[in-house]
């Protein structure tokens, strides 16, 4: 039995931006670490604005992309890099994604049903119809569908909310340990998020399903994440159990992110001027979030901010924590990765 | 809301017509309209011989028909092949990037950049009188799957990216399953548009090629009506009908697809747009 | 002051018409922030779209009328329907969604504000007075002035859509129509914005109405709400008020099912879907899903009411004379 379901190990994704010659590369993500204990399902929230690397982590996980550098291990095994075809099968059976948009997960000349059905042959191992069938009623049941709602249709006969469930079901088919679910509510009505959202925790409780669940909503991330990971530039900036994170932030991005969400009971507390830094903001080599920062000092600028442990279970990067001491002694750098650009690729 | 264009019902009427000289009428004629001398020579049209017969006894209205099936087997049978072959390999090719697309991306533009005509007249010419229509159907075919091919290709490229071929990837489906079932059918319609084109080119390339008397001689096709027409001095002896018939045959044949081909893609066009 | 009378817009699709706003009325006034919310299919966007005047084919007003009134040489003047047209910009301007594209790409941002609207100005100040008075405008938004001299692929999604902002109040409308204006933007330069409307109205003291799907946005900046489902208006009230005490149960389940930082409670959506515009049902749009409803509700449509001062609400269970408590 492995210590870790989930390892992420110093992963990284660079991007080569721009022509022949002189392309700037662009770290989407930059060295991620992060591990999940095993036996324990959990619904993880990746949080992050657009430029963030949360996608393209999600993605790195989903199998989806590649890493430039760094292992993915699942269950102690190495998931990323090329595998055989039976390393894919199991792979598939073990972690299953859900995307953004409902509409686009199918194919529009096509019944839903088929890619249940696929599924369930395929990765679920079911050896003839009736089996099938019985994978795919169950899996419906769970999501709260019946299959005679289901069976025979094509996507434009779904609701958003509806067809979002679908989804989720083809990819609960196999009884999956991980569900990759990148921004799976964003497109639907907010008054309809919550049944998918109660959906997610009820698989983590009924089917023990770990859930990665990536977002830009702080406020569904909150209530219903066990984890939480705050990522800013490439980099996971926070992170730790959910409550605590956002009651009680470590991380001055963190603490930016809460004060700016438009929240519902409590009102902005003073007006506040935005800098002009989206044009002038150069990628700092060393903390990346240097030239929004409040506290910053200059030893932020010069030197990559340690991993504090805060001690309450969370990890921060910044050096706030540490009294602004390079603790680790790590070099003065001037690596030329500019991340200035990274805005306008969202990833 | 008038769905169905004009031109396309105009071109499925004449290709409708074509289609029944071609293939139906032909198992009403009396004798094989090929071999020569069955009749008298050179009677004028009457109740027995509609169109009358030629220099060679012929009796040209079924010596049309005949040429017309055989013209249209060649267009049919090089489009079929052609279009499958070339979306086949063109979305396996978008599909699977890497390595196997540039293989077969190399193979298509190297076919494409060699000149069609002149190998087949090299071919003709070396093969003497042997070459059967089955020979030039061939080259034909491997002369025209690249064009879809690079189509196809394209198409493929984009829809790859969508992200339902990842759920099928998810969903456990082959490469082969993903290209067959999830992305073909989105070229279907552009495919049927293409494959009525190459309808058109095959006929007009075998044509071609028969006029200057490189085809398959003894084989009526309506290149050959021509060029035998054409050999028994027609023109000069005015014999209009025998030479004149294939012409306007070719001409409406060709405009009767054309307007099927544009007609087609223009209300597919239309009933995508509202999907 | 925009009165929105008994306004009807629908669009004409291949399956039919679909009723997108439908007899619809309700005033605006000077100095306030509206907040029009609803979600997908409500019909907000169209009708902030007939406020304004742009009604293309396939869209068409089916009935009713719009009336702004303004001030000319002193006179108050009341125009409607397509007359407005010759007040856009200078009384009523519009910020459309995805605003990210509304801007040339080839065309450099100062000669973007000059070409949009200032041709009068243009020949009356001159160029150069006028650029002046644009440089010292966008200084006052907090923009650096060198944005007039680039072109639009150069600044960022948030920088656009400030410079938008600033293009469409620059020559102080009445009314600026704001249709998401912050949707795609992250949440810090969404803040940035919105705080930015805010400073604006209270500086102009003119009218800004703003329609969003995300109702912390309205919770943040707006005065008054204008709540939407289905094609017709439900509810109509200070924003405190539907936050804290609304009375049509859309709203309430509406509210119940969002999440909000920092508290624990449980939260559930609201089951089913809005119905179809294309065949509204007879009587109230909302009643399928109604946690209150009855037969009556399914045969009677509700009449706009106004419950107390400045409250309105469209609920034949919420009418006065009757027997309710808040929750039944």
């Amino acid at each position: 039995m492995n210590e870790h379901f989930l390892e992420i190990r110093d992963v990284s994704k660079i991007y080569r931006v721009g022509g022949i010659i002189g392309a700037t590369k662009i770290a989407a993500v930059d060295h991620v670490s992060l591990a999940l204990e095993a036996g324990k399902p959990q619904i993880l929230s990746v949080v992050g604005e657009s430029g963030s690397g949360k996608t393209t982590l999600a993605r790195m996980i989903a199998r989806l992309i590649q890493p430039t550098h760094g292992e993915i291990f699942i269950d102690g095994k190495s998931m990323s890099g090329s595998l055989n075809h039976t390393q894919m099968k199991e792979f598939r059976r073990k972690v299953q994604p859900i995307f953004q948009n409902p509409f686009e997960s199918f194919s529009s000349r096509k019944t839903v049903d088929t890619y249940l059905f696929e599924t369930a042959r395929n990765i679920a191992g079911a050896k003839n119809k009736a089996q099938a069938h019985q994978a795919v009623d169950q899996a419906l049941t769970s999501v709260g569908l019946t299959s005679d709602r289901v069976i025979g249709r094509y996507p434009n006969q779904f609701s958003g909310g509806e067809l979002q469930r679908v989804s989720v079901a083809r990819a609960m088919i196999p009884r999956p340990e991980l569900l990759v679910a990148d921004e799976p509510v964003s497109m639907i009505d907010a008054s309809l998020r919550m049944n998918i959202v109660n959906l997610f925790k009820e698989l983590r409780d009924q089917y023990q399903v770990t859930i990665l669940y990536i977002t830009h909503d702080l406020s569904t991330a909150y209530y219903v994440s066990d984890l939480i990971a705050i990522m800013y530039r490439g980099n996971i900036v926070e992170y730790g159990p959910s409550s605590r994170v956002l009651k009680q932030p470590a991380h001055p991005y963190t603490e930016l992110l809460l004060d700016s969400v438009a929240k519902i009971g409590e009102k902005w507390s003073e007006v506040m001027s935005l800098p002009d830094m989206e044009t002038k903001e150069y990628g700092y080599s060393a903390c990346k979030f240097a030239g929004r920062c409040p506290y910053v000092r200059d030893i932020c600028r010069q030197v990559k901010p340690p991993l504090v442990d805060t001690g309450d279970g969370r990890e921060a990067l910044c050096f706030k924590l540490v009294d602004y001491q390079n603790v680790e002694h790590r070099p003065v750098t001037t690596d030329p990765i500019t991340t200035d650009k990274v805005q306008e690729h969202a990833i | 809301m008038q769905l169905v264009k004009p031109r396309l019902v105009v071109g499925l009427i004449i290709v409708s017509i074509f289609l029944l000289l071609g293939f139906v009428a032909p198992f009403f004629a009396p004798e094989d309209p090929t071999a020569w001398n069955t009749y008298f020579r050179n009677l004028a049209p009457s109740a027995e011989h509609i169109m009358g017969t030629n220099n060679l006894g012929q009796d040209i209205f079924w010596l049309l028909t005949w040429s017309i099936r055989n013209s249209l087997w060649i267009g049919l049978s090089v489009a079929a092949f052609a279009t499958i072959i070339g979306v086949l390999v063109g979305l396996s090719a978008g599909f699977l990037g890497g390595f196997a697309d540039r293989i077969l991306t190399l193979f298509m533009d190297i076919v494409i950049s060699v000149p069609s005509l002149p190998v087949l007249i090299l071919i003709s010419a070396l093969l003497g009188g042997k070459t059967s229509l089955l020979i030039i159907a061939g080259v034909l075919v491997l002369f025209n799957w690249p064009w879809p091919g690079r189509q196809a290709r394209a198409m493929s490229l984009s829809l790859r990216e969508r992200e339902f071929i990842n759920v099928a990837q998810a969903s456990g489906e082959s490469s082969a399953k993903i290209v067959v079932l999830e992305i073909m059918p989105f070229v279907l319609g552009w495919a049927l548009a293409n494959f009525i084109n190459t309808i058109l080119v095959a006929i007009s390339a075998e044509s071609g090629l028969a006029i200057i008397g490189l085809s398959s001689l003894k084989d009526a096709t309506l290149g050959t009506m021509i060029y035998w027409a054409m050999q028994h001095q027609a023109l000069l002896l005015e014999k209009w009908l025998w030479i004149l018939s294939p012409i306007f045959a070719i001409m409406l044949l060709f405009i009767g697809l054309f307007l099927v081909s544009t007609g087609w893609s223009d209300y597919f066009a239309t009933r995508r747009g509202r999907q | 002051m925009i009165r929105i009378k008994n306004i009807s817009t629908f669009y004409r699709t291949v399956q039919g018409t679909v009723k997108a706003v439908e007899d619809v009325s309700f005033d605006i006034y000077d100095n306030e922030i509206v907040g029009i919310a609803g979600e997908s299919g409500c019909g907000k966007t169209s009708l902030m779209k007939t406020i304004y005047g742009n009604v293309e084919s396939p869209m068409y007003i089916a009935s009713g009328s719009i009336e702004l009134e303004v001030e000319e040489m002193g006179q108050k003047k009341v125009i409607s329907g397509q007359e407005i047209h010759r007040y856009w910009w200078e009384y009523i301007s519009y910020i459309p969604q995805a605003s990210m594209s509304v801007l040339n790409p080839v065309v450099r941002i100062k000669d973007q504000f000059l070409d949009s609207f200032l041709q009068r100005d243009v020949r009356t100040i001159g160029k150069q007075a006028l650029l002046d008075r644009m440089a010292a405008y966008l200084q006052e938004l907090e923009l650096p002035p060198e944005v007039l001299q680039s072109y639009p692929h150069q600044l960022s999604g948030g920088m656009r859509q400030r410079v938008i902002v600033a293009m469409a109040t620059f020559v102080h409308p009445k009314f600026v129509l704001a249709d998401e204006p912050t949707t795609a933007l992250d949440v810090v330069i969404q803040r940035g914005i919105l705080t930015m409307l805010m400073k604006l109205q209270k500086q102009l003291q003119n009218t800004f109405i703003i329609v969003s799907h995300d109702m912390g946005v309205h919770y943040q900046i707006t005065d008054r709400m204008v709540i939407m489902y289905a094609g017709k208006v439900v509810e109509i009230a200070p924003t405190a008020i539907i936050f804290e005490r609304s009375l049509h149960p859309y709203t309430e389940m509406l509210i119940n099912a969002l999440p909000r930082l920092g508290d624990d409670v449980q939260r559930t959506g609201i089951s089913g879907r809005p119905p179809s515009l294309l065949d509204p049902p007879s009587g109230c749009r909302f009643a399928d899903r109604c946690y209150l409803a009855d037969d009556r509700c399914r045969q009677v449509e509700p009449a706009l009411l106004e419950l107390e001062p400045g409250h309105f609400v469209a609920c034949l269970k919420r009418e006065p004379g009757k027997e309710w408590s808040a929750h039944e």
